[in-house]
């Protein structure tokens, strides 16, 4: 281990001193390297998430300032070629979920760390308020995994979202339930919603609700509940009573697993289940609650089983478990690599750490669909900023792991209905 | 906005309300005895409660050692830590300014909780598969038999608790210390070893409940802040220093939590539970069992 630390730290010294001989005169007018500003949560319920996606970015890193061979944005040759291979780095904050912090750091990391753009933040609360500051200093502020609509919605002119958001999400949640109903012949006439109450769970139903209606289905229940709560017995009393067919939970992982727990204590049994990501997509909810929580469907932007179909997806899954310590890549790791990936890309084509120029090269971008690890057709933003090359697609939990069950097309198995109920499982 | 829910659907509440109650109840207990017995909150003790929890998961982790039998392990290394806490910190701010004693525990707490993220990481851990779980039925309605197994846990620990200060010459001189340290110590009472040993039982208790808790909720570093927090209620509800004050008031928020979110709406379970604490607090200050 150390001895490959020291090999890669004379690799890096040669290849300075390369720099300075050969390219002396032209790399001194350049930037020598570009500093981005992370904002992740680092500490406290989502710090897992923070530390993954940090990984996740030392990996593109690694393909952005290293020659590393593979099919990516800026994969070939050392550095960023338009900048005179001119290095990333990245300035790492822990906005700790809160909204006031994430506005603070993401100050710091202009004033301060002379960040050209800034990377960030998981939850659509924090990256509601981080934009904000960048969105008055003329910084462009890319971000990769927020779902909440309304980010896209304010009119921002700096601010682009690589990932689909509750919008897209939903629509595929509405549109699996009208496919599914007419393959075997069912009738969802009823959804009850249950969601978290930061920006995320509220927009998230907020859409839900929008979408029931559109699709002729009534709420029988719209339930919002305190984030990090002791107790969820009160709100799954509520579900039972409601008994809607199809249940559509927003929340993340701690949530997810007390609501596991809790459904089954209390014996509540949905028919279907579709989540809307978050806690059940966390690496950890599918490998603690995975078995109890069989046939639960999530809409998810990403899947490892997609491997088949993409072959990028093993070689960074690779590079990721070497620094994550085995854990695979998950939804949002994936989706902080491509958002990343993005960024850089842009950074690269504007040949300049000047915001205007960064910002222009964004709204030029159009990455194909073979550059990516995710199953879009693409990266390119519309006037709003947000990505029109996404698609969603729904996994299933099956004997413990996720598997895709919609868009049929994309498909590796059966949808399992009715979800079991928990006096048919062990 | 007011909404009936079905009779089962109420009784369920009511019962998961009252066994969650009881475990609020024993996490307070702790709180309670240490306020009674030197005034001093401890800011800290949602991490006690996490690090019991933890004590609890790495003993199944390890050894595979059922949280239910951990029960007095953990109680013992809370004990432990109780012991420490006050020979290497609170026993030096005895006689300072009430503002270092928040600050001292208040940053023992953050200290704990970032070395539990430090050590064991912020990911959600969990006993997979404890020997009490899933649901049990119990007047016609099914409710966890975890939480009914911890609740009964936390009752016979309270009635153990009560009977030790009641009933034995220990628990006397502990009494007699938290009512007045000097006449205490005129009698013979050696008020630094009931500072000690009330910090040791304090712990215990939560070390206790930690290790009830552990059978269902999961552990994280943060986890203290959930329960923490309810505990403060609870004490302030019960009265600083009754230790039945806290039985009945952690059953009362239990309960209140519930019904408020199955008649107005579960987003507003926490401002009942607060509303009737700001209430008992304007009309009877010391809380429903105070004696200050």
């Amino acid at each position: 281990m150390r001895k490959h630390g020291r090999g890669r730290g004379f690799a890096v010294v040669a290849a300075l001193v390369g720099v300075v001989l050969l390219g002396a005169g032209h790399a001194r007018a350049q930037a020598k390297e570009v500093v981005i500003g992370f904002l992740y949560p680092m500490t406290g319920p989502s710090a897992q998430i923070g530390i993954d996606a940090l990984n996740m970015i030392k990996v593109a890193m690694d393909i952005v300032n290293n020659d590393v061979n593979i099919n990516l944005p800026l994969g070939k040759g050392a550095g960023l070629p338009n900048l005179g291979g001119a290095k990333v780095r990245v300035v790492a904050v822990d906005h700790q979920g809160k909204p006031d912090i994430g506005l603070a750091e993401a100050e710091r990391l202009i004033t301060q760390e002379k960040a050209v753009a800034l990377f960030g933040a998981y939850m659509s609360a924090v990256t509601n308020t981080a934009s904000q500051v960048a969105e008055r200093m003329g910084i462009p502020f890319v971000n990769a995994d927020s779902s909440s609509p309304a980010l896209t919605e304010r009119g921002f002119k700096w601010f682009f979202r690589t990932s689909p958001h509750d919008g897209h999400f939903s629509e595929v949640m509405f549109d699996f339930m009208r496919d599914f109903e007419k393959n075997r012949n069912l009738k969802f006439r009823s959804v009850a919603i249950l969601n978290e109450d930061t920006t995320f769970g509220t927009d998230s139903a907020k859409v839900q609700e929008a979408l029931a209606q559109k699709f002729g289905r009534t709420v029988a229940a719209k339930i919002a509940f305190r984030a990090g709560t002791t107790s969820l017995d009160a709100e799954v009393g509520r579900l039972k009573s409601a008994n809607a067919d199809v249940f559509l939970p927003s929340l993340y992982t701690s949530d997810a697993i007390l609501l596991t727990r809790t459904m089954r204590n209390l014996d509540y049994n949905p028919k279907l289940l579709i989540a809307q990501n978050a806690g059940y997509t966390d690496p950890k909810f599918v490998a603690e609650m995975g078995k109890q929580a069989e046939a639960a469907i999530t809409r998810a932007p990403f899947a490892l089983d997609l491997a088949a179909k993409k072959p990028l997806i093993p070689v960074v899954n690779e590079m990721f478990k070497k620094l994550s310590g085995g854990r695979d890549m998950a939804d949002v790791s994936a989706r902080a690599f491509t958002g990343f990936l993005t960024l850089v890309d842009a950074i690269n084509r504007a040949g300049s750490t000047e915001p205007a120029a960064i910002q222009k090269a964004l709204r030029e971008t159009n990455l194909p669909a073979d550059q990516l690890v995710m199953p879009w057709t693409g990266v390119k933003f519309d006037e709003k900023g947000q990505n029109i090359g996404v698609r969603a697609i729904l996994q299933q939990l099956q004997g413990g792991a996720y598997h895709t069950v919609y868009p049929f097309d994309l498909a590796l198995k059966e949808p399992i209905y009715p979800v079991p109920t928990w006096s048919e499982r062990k | 906005m007011f909404t009936v829910p079905t009779a089962d659907v109420l009784i369920q509440g009511i019962i998961s309300g009252l066994l969650m109650g009881c475990i609020y109840a024993l996490i307070a207990a702790g709180l309670s005895l240490i306020f009674g017995l030197m005034e001093i909150v401890n800011f800290a003790h949602g991490e006690f409660l996490m690090l019991a929890m933890y004590t609890a998961f790495w003993m199944y982790t390890l050894f595979a050692l059922d949280p239910l039998l951990s029960v007095p392990i953990c109680g013992g290394v809370l004990f432990v830590l109780g012991v420490v806490t006050h020979k290497g910190i609170i026993r030096r701010i005895l006689g300072a300014p009430m503002l270092a004693q928040i600050f001292a525990t208040f940053g023992l707490g953050i200290f704990l909780r970032a070395a539990a993220q430090f050590l064991w990481t912020p990911d959600f851990r969990q006993v997979s598969e404890p020997w009490v779980q899933g649901p049990v039925r119990l007047f016609g309605v099914s409710v966890g038999l975890p939480q009914l197994v911890s609740a009964l846990a936390s009752l016979l620990a309270f009635g153990l608790l009560i009977w030790f200060i009641t009933k034995t010459e220990a628990g006397a001189a502990l009494e007699a210390t938290a009512q007045d340290r000097q006449a205490a110590s005129l009698m013979g009472i050696n008020t630094e070893r009931m500072f000690t040993l009330g910090w040791g039982i304090s712990s215990a208790c939560v070390g206790v409940a930690g290790a009830f808790l552990a059978s269902f909720f999961y552990v994280f570093p943060y986890v203290g802040s959930l329960f923490g927090l309810l505990a403060f209620v609870t004490v302030a509800l019960g009265g600083f220093g009754s230790i039945p004050g806290s039985l009945v008031a952690g059953i009362m928020i239990g309960v209140i939590e519930v019904l408020a979110g199955l008649f107005i709406a579960p987003a507003f379970k926490y401002v009942a539970v607060f509303a009737i604490y700001l209430v008992v607090v304007l009309i009877r200050p010391q809380g429903l069992f105070g004696k200050f």
